[in-house]
């Protein structure tokens, strides 16, 4: 029996040290880049604590109880089997614990909800499997293109060996300018998608034949990335989302290249005619 | 499973039931239709568990390898629905049938021949299930909750499982419509409601859940078939419908259905526990209202599901307030518990074993419920490797668990023989290690951003999917163990002895012999 216990407590010990190896590293959320990314963070990381708390106070007395009441060590069984008090306190102790945990959610639920007055609108549409994003309103007003998986075949079937960003590349990046509140629209052409790009802390559905929105206004210049979060056929696991963050500047500099782009590609298109 | 009654044969005086193959398709009798039930749901959760090891070995090491991306989500699809309509369900309608009542002291079902038919529809949705991979198309590809327009998509394979689960649904409402009535009418003289055994209880509950939510799934799935079919537009945009109006329904069934997975659990648990302690339950009244608001709460926090399909943030505040609130009376069932453990008397034979392994990750899985249930947590962890950890800590830590603590529990009454204690705890600390190195990495998968149901992933990911994996194998391969356990213990195991576990009080234990005969309680024991 002794040793039995040695080895419960060798698992949990041996459990609690390799979750602790991944607080912090590249297992944890991904480093916050936005308001609502750092609350999502802070909040996921105070839970925690609350848990551990909790995990402690349950299972120390659990364990006590399974090391020192048991019947190889002669111990004689109590009887008793309500107490009216013990049971109101143990139901108030955790709706107390729910109002903490409740509060600063409440918050972050409502600033996430408000994607009022935007510097920028970028609508993004879910195609099977790539996606596409118009500039609707602001700074790149016009610009409209496909963001399609760039990782070569011979990757993924293992012929030629995998990149850092292997899945987690695309053709056309969305840049976004750094410091500005950019509204994001989402649609689907066909079936469910949903946008999520974790370091900003957004995910939302994209509908076919609906509109949602969402917004994230990005902390630093960077490139983040991420990927469809609802199953959409045979390439879900192919369609990623990579989102550009640059300086004023050089979003400007981008827009005007992108926009001449356009322009020499829509003259071309009616000489042709 | 024949030998186990071989010797409890020659009790009743209108034993005349026939013998071989024709003994099973026509019985009437809840333990010989309990039996089925239990070898159905095993066979069930091996075929289940084969389509695990197939995801798991594609996602072994990053690239694809064994499965092309389609089959790897129809493997994804069929492993969801055959574990939850095939596996857990009907293991839990098994306990049902042996159990509840030898447990009120009734002699049968109430309705013993629609007890015949409804195990006798499992096999043929069954059927229809499994033989869809080998349709034009393959299976349903669209994930176990085949959200539209997704499913409008597939092939003949969607229409196969659409047909199999109407008829799943109309077994589990026959099965709940018959333990309702069996509890409400033929308990023993003197046995009141307040004195029903807590597992009876919670299957009580469970089944007016089920009455409650399978039509509602039976609605669901034969819209989406006129959607395919019939020209009409319930979840097509173009034609006037709503995408997410399905996702309402479904998860109006679904949240329900997760409850429906767990309460026999929690009611199998508050058997083992204080038998094991030799104590009597704690709190037992307050355990029968936490179960009785967890069943009702189930029914308003649908949406959580959804939280990023889009809605008012009135809604997202609604149902994350309703979600957190489950976690109060989850959490009494918890304190009971281990309320019962405290200055006790304990063994801890492979029953108990179960049953503490139970709490300690159902608690865990607990936790990340209520973090999931936090909106702008959940906006993170939706759809990603976290979800996928949460809800294999109960579904198979909780409810699997829990079954299997039962089958080691029950088996000396339902035989007369006792299982190999030696392997039963072997069973036990391989579930439980495997377990954890197979679900425990995969919170931080999702929290890292790894999304669910995508068959290659990204190289960060690549070392925890492989501990994921292995750890996948190894509790799959401990399964059999369970396998060789229980066949041994039926053929050949020792003669149990009349109350072989010393702090056991219900009736089944207290007025029936051991093995119980094939007819029981044909007068009614008196309740004092």
């Amino acid at each position: 029996m002794r040793s039995k216990l040695v080895a419960t407590l060798a698992g949990v010990s041996t459990l609690a040290l390799y979750s602790s190896m991944a607080v912090g590293s590249k297992y944890n959320f991904p480093e916050p880049q936005s308001v609502i990314a750092k609350d999502i963070y802070d909040q996921h990381i105070w839970l925690m604590w609350i848990c551990l708390a909790i995990f402690i106070g349950v299972f120390g007395v659990m364990f006590y109880s399974i090391l020192k009441h048991r019947k190889s060590l002669g111990y004689k069984a109590a009887n008793f089997h309500h107490s009216t008090t013990v049971e109101i306190i143990w139901t108030v102790i955790p709706c107390i614990i729910l109002v903490v945990m409740a509060v600063p959610a409440t918050k972050t639920v409502i600033a996430m909800k408000d994607t009022s007055s935007p510097d920028m609108t970028i609508k993004a549409t879910g195609y099977q499997w790539m996606w596409g994003y118009d500039y609707l309103q602001g700074e790149g007003e016009g610009i409209s293109f496909f963001s399609k998986l760039s990782t070569p075949r011979a990757q993924i079937e293992n012929k030629a060996p995998k990149g850092e960003n292997y899945l987690l590349e695309v053709d056309n990046r969305v840049v976004v300018p750094v410091g500005k509140k950019v509204r994001v629209i989402l649609t689907a052409n066909d079936v469910l998608h949903a946008w999520w790009v974790p370091a900003l802390g957004i995910k939302q559905d994209a509908i076919p034949g609906f509109i949602r929105d969402t917004w994230f206004t990005a902390d630093a210049p960077g490139i983040y990335r991420g990927q469809c979060a609802e199953l959409c056929g045979k390439d879900h696991g192919y369609m990623p989302i990579v989102v550009e963050v640059m300086e004023a500047g050089e979003y400007t500099k981008w827009v005007a290249a992108q926009l001449s782009a356009s322009a020499i590609k829509t003259s071309m298109h009616i000489e042709n005619k | 499973m024949a030998a186990v009654h071989g010797d409890a044969h020659g009790h009743g005086h209108d034993d005349h039931h026939p013998s071989g193959i024709m003994r099973w398709v026509t019985t009437t009798n809840h333990k010989d239709i309990g039996t089925m039930y239990l070898w159905f749901s095993f066979a069930m959760f091996l075929v289940g568990g084969t389509l695990a090891m197939g995801i798991r070995a594609e996602l072994y090491q990053p690239g694809i390898q064994i499965l092309e991306p389609e089959l790897f989500n129809q493997f994804t699809t069929l492993h969801g629905l055959i574990m939850v309509f095939g596996a857990i369900m009907p293991a839990f309608v098994g306990f049902a049938n042996w159990q509840v009542p030898m447990m009120i002291g009734a002699p049968d079902m109430a309705f013993a021949r629609m007890n015949n038919w409804s195990f006798w529809l499992l096999p043929v949705a069954a059927t229809l299930l499994v033989g869809s991979f080998f349709v034009p198309g393959g299976a349903a590809a669209g994930g176990w909750t085949f959200y539209p327009p997704l499913s409008t998509q597939g092939g003949l394979g969607v229409d196969l499982m659409i047909f199999s689960v109407h008829i799943l649904g109309a077994s589990s409402i026959m099965g709940s419509i018959n333990i309702i009535t069996t509890i409400l009418n033929m308990r023993a003289p003197g046995m009141t409601m307040m004195k029903m055994p807590l597992f009876v209880w919670t299957w009580l509950i469970t089944a007016y859940l089920l009455v409650l939510v399978m039509p509602v799934l039976a609605g669901v799935v034969t819209m989406l078939l006129t959607d395919r079919h019939f020209g009409t537009s319930f979840f097509n945009a173009a034609g006037g419908g709503d995408p997410v109006m399905f996702q309402h329904i479904f998860w109006f069934f679904g949240h329900p259905e997760v409850y429906i997975m767990i309460l026999p659990s929690f009611g199998i648990v508050s058997e083992v526990i204080p038998t094991f302690s030799r104590k009597p339950l704690f709190g037992y009244s307050s355990m029968v209202y936490a179960t009785a608001s967890i069943a009702i709460l189930s029914c308003v926090v649908w949406a959580h599901h959804m939280f990023t399909a889009g809605m008012p943030a009135v809604g997202q505040l609604f149902f994350m307030y309703a979600t957190m609130l489950i976690a109060v009376p989850t959490g009494v069932k918890v304190f009971n518990w281990t309320a019962t453990m405290w200055r006790g008397s304990m063994t801890f034979e492979t029953p108990m074993l179960f049953a503490i392994g139970f709490i300690f990750l159902f608690v865990i899985g607990g936790f990340s419920g209520v973090i999931c249930a936090i909106v702008p947590i959940d906006i993170q962890v939706q759809d990603t490797y976290y979800v996928i950890a949460h809800f294999h800590y109960v579904l198979v830590s909780g409810s699997l668990f829990a079954l299997f603590a039962g089958a080691y529990y029950w088996i000396p009454k339902w035989t007369g023989r006792m299982y190999n204690e030696t392997l039963g705890k072997w069973h036990f600390w391989l579930s439980m290690f495997f377990f954890n190195l197979t679900f425990f990495v995969q919170h931080f998968l999702g929290l890292a951003g790894m999304p669910r149901r995508i068959p290659d992933y990204n190289l960060q990911f690549a070392d925890f999917n492989m501990i994921s994996s292995l750890g996948a194998f190894g509790f799959g391969l401990t399964q059999l163990l369970f396998l060789y356990i229980m066949i041994n213990c039926i053929r050949s195991g020792e003669k149990a002895p009349q109350m072989p576990w010393d702090g056991a009080t219900t009736l089944e234990w207290t007025h029936l012999p051991t093995p119980a005969p094939y007819h029981s309680f044909e007068t009614p024991p008196i309740v004092k």
